[in-house]
C-alpha cells in the first residue's frame, strides 16, 4: 500500500503524518498520533464522541478522511484548555456534574465550544438541537444543558 | 452502625457537592478507556461473525487467512476446550460456563447473526479485515425463531436439543426453548379474585432494548511464554473478567492480571466476557499484545440487549380501592442461551404493593438473538409496563387519583414484600407524597396533553468486597477500592473516607486496583458500589483509626483507650487521661517510622444488609395527533437514596435511568428481517434520545436511611428506570384514552392506537 503524505494543524502545531487513503481522520488522530482524547463511539456520524472543529467547522473525524486534514487547521479536546487553566465549559461541566462515564465528554465539550463560538448567547431549545448529534447515555442531558448554558454566561460576562 | 439524625446533622463531607476527582481528567481527554491503551509491538484483532440467525457450522478454513502477509494469528472454537455444565454467578444474572464458552465463540452451530465464528490478529486493522474475508466457513442453515411467544410453540425451531424445562414437573422430557419455569408468591389469588368488585387483566409485548453505552466493549491482552498473562480492559468487573477468561484460556487465575480501565458506561452490558479470551487466545498464538474493540454493529448484535418479554397481568381490587389478588405469567427472552432475568422479575413485578394474594410465574425462553445482558434493573424494568399499566387502568375503574391508589395499598415498613422477606424501612410512601406534592401534579394541562405516574422496586445488593486504606508520609490517604467508577464513585469514596477519617476529601486519593492490589471484588453492579466499597471504605478507615489512636497511645505512653480520634486528629479522651497537645493525621504520618511503620486499613468483607429502593414518577406528554409522536412536556422523578454522600451524582443517575426509560418507552427496539438479521444495528437506526428529545428532568431524593450502612447509603443506580415506560403510557392514555399493550409507543404505533377503533 502506498501511504500519503499530509501536513496539517492540530492545536496550533503543524504535524505531519503518513496516512493509508482509507484512514478516517479518527483513525489518524487516535491511532497514529495518540490524540486518544476524541473518542470513537459508532464510526458512522451518528454519536458524536469523535467531534472534532476543523476550520472552524464542527465535524465528527470518524466522516472525514485522514488525507482531507491536508493543510486544514484541527482543534481537538487536548487543544480547549489553555496551559494555565480549563477552559469555562470544562470548569462547568465539572461544577455541573454534567459527566458520569465521560466518554462523550470530549465530544459534547468540542461541540458545545463550538456552539458558543456561533452564537455565546443560546437558549436551552438553541442549546439541546445542537447538541443533538452528541449521544449521552449517562445523564440524560439535564446536567450538559446547564452547564454549557451556565459558561455561556460566564464567557458574556468575561467578554463584556 | 445506624444512622442517628444526630449523627446526620453533623455529617461535615457527606451530602456536599465536591468536584469529582476525576474530573479534570475526563473534560481534558486524558482518561484512558479500553480503546486507549497503546503498546509496543501490539496487534489489531478482529472478528468473523456469523450472518445466519440458526445454523450448523460445518467446516472453518482459516489456512487462506493465516497466509496474508500481516496476520500473525488466527483463533477458533478449536482453541477453545470446551466446558462442562456449571451455573456461576455474573453479576446480577447466572451464566453456566458450557454456554459461556459457546457464546464467546460458536462451536457446533452460530445461533444468532453476528455469532462469532472465528478471529484474526493483524499488525493493522485493514489487513486484519481483509483476512477475516479470506476465512471460509461452512453453514448448514437452519430454521429460525426470533419471538418468544413463536419460540414457547410446540414444532417451534429448537435451538439446544439437549435444554428440557427445569422447575416444571409437568414438561415434558422432550427438546424445547423454554429453559426453566419460576414461580414466586403466596396467599390464595383463586379466593383473591373471589373477593375482587372489579378485575383488569391485559396482555403486554416489550422488545429488547440495548443498554447503548457510548464506548464500544474494548481490550488489550498481553501473554508471555512464561504462563503469565495481563488484560487492560472496559468492564465492570475485573474480578470476574480474570475468572472467566482464566477458565476459558486455562491458565490459573493468580497468573492472569486484569486492569480495569476507564468504563465509557455499562448499565449491566460490561458483566461479560466477549472479546478478551479470543485476544488472550491470539496473543498467546502470536506471542504479542492483541487489542480488540468492537465496532457499533458487533455491539448491537453480539452483546447484552436485555430481554424483550410477552407478559399477562391479572389483579383484583374491592370497590373502595383495595388490592385483593395480583396474578402474572411472564415469558421473557433469554437471547441464545438459557439465562434472562425472568426471576427477578417475578420477585418485583408486585413490590411495590401490601398484598394478601400474589402469584407469578415465569419462564426463560432462548430464540436465535444474542444472549441477554444485566441492564438497569434486569427484569424488573420489563414487568412494570404492564403492572404500572394494569394498576392505572385500575385507579380510573376506581374512579381514584392514581397516586392516592398507590398509596392505599403501598408497601411499607412491616408489610410482607410480594417476595417473600418482611420489608425494613423503606422509601415508597415518601416517595409517592412527593410526587402528589410536587408542582409537576398539578400544572393545568391543554389539548393532547396527558399526565401518567407510576412506581418501581429494586433490590439492591452487597457482595464481596475488599479496600485498602494507606496514609502516606505525607499525612495524605491512598484508598485503593476495586469496584469500577463508572459514574462517579471515586467522589463518594473519597468523601465517606474523608467523613469517617475527619479530613479533607481532597487529602483522599482514590484509585481502582487491579486483580492482583486487592482480594476479590464482584461487580459494579445491583447499585452495589457506593453502598458495599462505602461500607467497606468505612470500615477500612475505622480500622485505620484505631492504629493511629495506638500510636498516640504509644507516643503519649497512655492507654489507647485514653485516646479519642477526633476531627482529623488524636485527642487525649480527658483531662485524667493527660495533658497532650493533639496529633493531627500529618504528625502521626511523619512518626510512623519510629512508631511502628507504615498505617493502614483494609477490609474484606461479603458486605450484607444492602436497602431496596422505591420511585415513583409523574411524567407529563403531549400527543401530535397527526403523527402519533409523543413529546415528553415533564418529568419528576421522586427516589429514595437512603442517604445521597453526593447528591449531584444521585440525581444525575434518576436523571440517567429516567432518559433510558424514555428511550424504551418510545423509540427503542431491535428489529429483526425475515431471515433473523438485525435491521438496525447502528445509532441511526436504534435511536437513543438525544438532547432535543428530553426536557430538564426533575429529581427529588428522598432520604429514608438504610439502618445497615453507617451513612443510610442504600444504591441508587437502577430503581428510576422500572415506572418510566408505564408512566409514558398512562400520560398517553391520559391523552388519548387509547391505552398501548406494547413497546416501542412509536409514532406509527400511537397513530394507530389513536386512528383504531379500540
Amino acid at each position: 500500500m502506498t501511504k500519503q503524505h499530509v501536513t496539517t494543524s492540530i492545536n496550533g502545531d503543524e504535524i505531519e503524518f503518513l496516512c493509508e487513503t482509507e484512514q478516517t481522520l479518527l483513525d489518524i488522530l487516535r491511532d497514529e498520533l495518540q490524540f486518544i482524547g476524541t473518542k470513537e463511539g459508532c464510526g458512522s456520524g451518528d454519536c458524536g464522541a469523535c467531534s472534532v472543529i476543523v476550520d472552524g467547522r464542527l465535524v465528527c473525524a470518524c466522516l472525514m478522511l485522514g488525507v482531507e486534514a491536508q493543510g486544514k487547521k484541527i482543534e481537538t479536546i487536548e487543544g480547549i484548555a489553555t496551559k494555565e487553566e480549563l477552559h469555562p465549559l470544562q470548569q462547568k461541566f465539572i461544577d455541573h456534574a454534567a459527566l458520569q462515564c465521560g466518554f462523550c465528554t470530549p465530544g459534547f465539550l468540542v461541540a458545545s465550544k463550538a456552539l458558543l463560538e456561533k452564537n455565546p448567547n443560546p437558549t436551552e431549545t438553541e442549546v439541546r438541537y445542537w447538541l443533538a448529534g452528541n449521544l449521552c447515555r449517562c445523564t440524560g442531558y439535564d446536567k450538559i444543558v446547564r452547564a454549557v448554558l451556565d459558561a455561556a454566561q460566564e464567557m458574556r460576562g468575561a467578554s463584556a | 452502625m445506624s444512622i442517628t439524625e444526630q449523627e446526620s446533622a453533623e455529617m461535615k463531607v457527606v451530602g456536599t457537592r465536591i468536584s469529582r476527582p476525576d474530573g479534570v481528567d475526563k473534560v481534558t481527554g486524558r482518561a484512558r478507556y479500553g480503546a486507549d491503551l497503546m503498546l509496543p509491538g501490539m496487534l489489531q484483532g478482529a472478528t468473523l461473525r456469523s450472518p445466519h440467525a440458526h445454523a450448523k457450522l460445518i467446516s472453518i478454513d482459516t489456512s487462506r487467512a493465516e497466509a496474508l502477509p500481516g496476520v500473525k494469528a488466527v483463533v477458533t472454537r478449536d482453541d477453545f476446550k470446551d466446558q462442562p455444565s456449571e451455573i456461576v454467578a455474573a453479576g446480577e444474572l447466572p451464566v453456566n460456563y458450557r454456554d459461556v464458552v459457546r457464546n464467546m465463540m460458536a462451536r457446533e452451530k452460530v445461533l444468532y447473526d453476528g455469532h462469532p465464528v472465528a478471529a484474526v490478529a493483524a499488525t493493522s486493522m485493514s489487513v486484519a479485515k481483509k483476512a477475516l474475508k479470506l476465512i471460509q466457513v461452512e453453514y448448514e442453515v437452519l430454521p429460525h425463531v426470533i419471538n418468544v411467544v413463536d419460540a414457547m410453540k410446540p414444532g417451534a425451531p429448537i435451538l439446544d436439543e439437549n435444554l428440557r424445562t427445569q422447575g416444571d414437573e409437568s414438561a415434558p422430557d422432550t427438546p424445547t426453548n423454554i429453559s426453566k419455569r419460576v414461580q414466586t408468591g403466596f396467599g390464595d389469588v383463586d379466593a383473591g379474585f373471589a373477593a375482587a368488585d372489579i378485575i383488569v387483566e391485559r396482555e403486554y409485548d416489550t422488545e429488547p432494548v440495548h443498554q447503548g453505552y457510548i464506548e464500544p466493549q474494548a481490550c488489550v491482552a498481553s501473554y508471555t511464554e512464561d504462563g503469565h498473562a495481563e488484560i487492560w480492559v472496559s468492564t465492570q468487573g475485573h474480578f470476574l473478567i480474570r475468572s472467566f477468561t482464566a477458565r476459558l484460556c486455562g491458565l490459573d487465575v493468580s497468573k492472569l492480571k486484569v486492569t480495569p480501565s476507564e468504563i465509557g458506561g455499562g448499565f449491566g452490558g460490561k458483566n461479560n466476557v466477549y472479546g478478551e479470551p479470543i485476544a488472550l487466545a491470539l496473543s498467546r498464538k502470536a506471542h504479542r499484545p492483541v487489542k480488540m474493540v468492537m465496532s457499533r454493529n458487533e455491539v448491537f448484535r453480539a452483546t447484552g440487549p436485555t430481554s424483550g418479554a410477552n407478559m399477562k397481568v391479572k389483579v383484583g381490587c374491592t370497590r373502595d380501592g383495595k388490592i385483593t389478588a395480583a396474578d402474572a405469567v411472564l415469558n421473557y427472552q433469554a437471547g441464545a442461551f438459557p439465562g434472562s432475568p425472568v426471576m427477578q422479575a417475578s420477585m418485583t413485578a408486585f413490590a411495590c404493593y401490601a398484598l394478601e394474594n400474589v402469584r407469578v410465574v415465569g419462564f426463560d425462553v432462548v430464540s436465535n438473538r444474542p444472549k441477554v445482558a444485566a441492564y438497569r434493573a434486569p427484569g424488573a424494568q420489563v414487568v412494570a409496563f404492564g403492572v404500572e399499566s394494569v394498576m392505572d387502568e385500575m385507579a380510573k375503574k376506581l374512579n381514584m387519583d392514581p397516586v392516592e391508589f398507590r398509596l392505599k395499598n403501598a408497601a411499607k415498613e412491616g408489610v410482607k414484600a410480594s417476595f417473600g422477606p418482611t420489608l425494613g424501612p423503606v422509601g415508597l410512601v415518601e416517595c409517592l407524597e412527593e410526587i402528589k406534592s410536587h408542582p409537576n401534579y398539578s400544572v393545568p394541562l391543554g389539548p393532547n396533553q396527558g399526565r401518567g405516574v407510576a412506581s418501581g422496586f429494586w433490590f439492591n445488593i452487597g457482595g464481596e468486597t475488599c479496600v485498602n486504606m494507606n496514609l502516606s508520609e505525607d499525612g495524605t490517604v491512598a484508598l485503593m477500592v476495586g469496584t469500577p467508577d463508572i459514574g462517579g464513585s471515586r467522589a463518594s469514596m473519597s468523601m465517606m473516607a474523608a467523613e469517617a477519617l475527619g479530613i479533607d476529601p481532597k487529602s483522599v486519593t482514590v484509585s481502582v486496583g487491579d486483580t492482583n492490589a486487592l482480594g476479590f471484588n464482584f461487580l459494579t453492579a445491583g447499585s452495589r458500589t457506593t453502598f458495599a466499597s462505602g461500607k467497606a471504605t468505612v470500615e477500612a478507615a475505622q480500622k485505620m483509626i484505631l492504629e493511629l489512636r495506638s500510636r498516640a497511645a504509644k507516643i503519649w505512653d497512655i492507654s489507647v483507650d485514653a485516646v479519642v480520634w477526633e476531627e482529623g486528629e488524636a485527642r487525649p479522651a480527658s483531662s485524667n487521661a493527660g495533658d497532650f497537645e493533639p496529633l493531627t493525621l500529618a504528625e502521626l504520618a511523619k512518626k510512623a517510622p519510629k512508631t511502628g511503620g507504615p498505617i493502614a486499613g483494609h477490609a474484606e468483607t461479603n458486605v450484607q444488609g444492602a436497602g431496596p429502593s422505591y420511585a415513583s414518577q409523574v411524567a407529563d406528554v403531549e400527543v401530535d395527533p397527526e403523527t402519533g409522536q409523543v413529546k415528553i412536556l415533564r418529568f419528576t422523578v421522586a427516589q429514595d437514596a437512603g442517604k445521597a454522600i453526593h447528591p449531584s451524582y444521585v440525581e444525575g443517575q434518576y436523571q440517567g435511568a429516567t432518559a433510558q426509560g424514555i428511550g424504551w418507552a418510545l423509540n427503542e427496539a431491535y428489529i429483526y428481517d425475515e431471515n433473523g438479521r438485525l435491521e438496525n444495528p447502528n445509532f441511526l437506526d436504534y435511536r437513543v434520545p438525544v438532547a432535543s428529545d428530553l426536557p430538564m428532568i426533575d429529581s427529588i431524593i428522598v432520604e429514608v436511611p438504610n439502618p445497615n450502612h453507617p451513612y443510610g447509603v442504600r444504591g441508587i443506580g437502577e430503581t428510576s428506570i422500572i415506572p418510566v415506560t408505564a408512566a409514558i403510557a398512562n400520560a398517553i392514555e391520559s391523552a388519548t384514552g387509547k391505552r398501548l399493550l406494547k413497546l416501542p409507543m412509536s409514532p406509527p404505533e400511537v397513530l394507530e392506537a389513536i386512528e383504531g377503533n379500540a
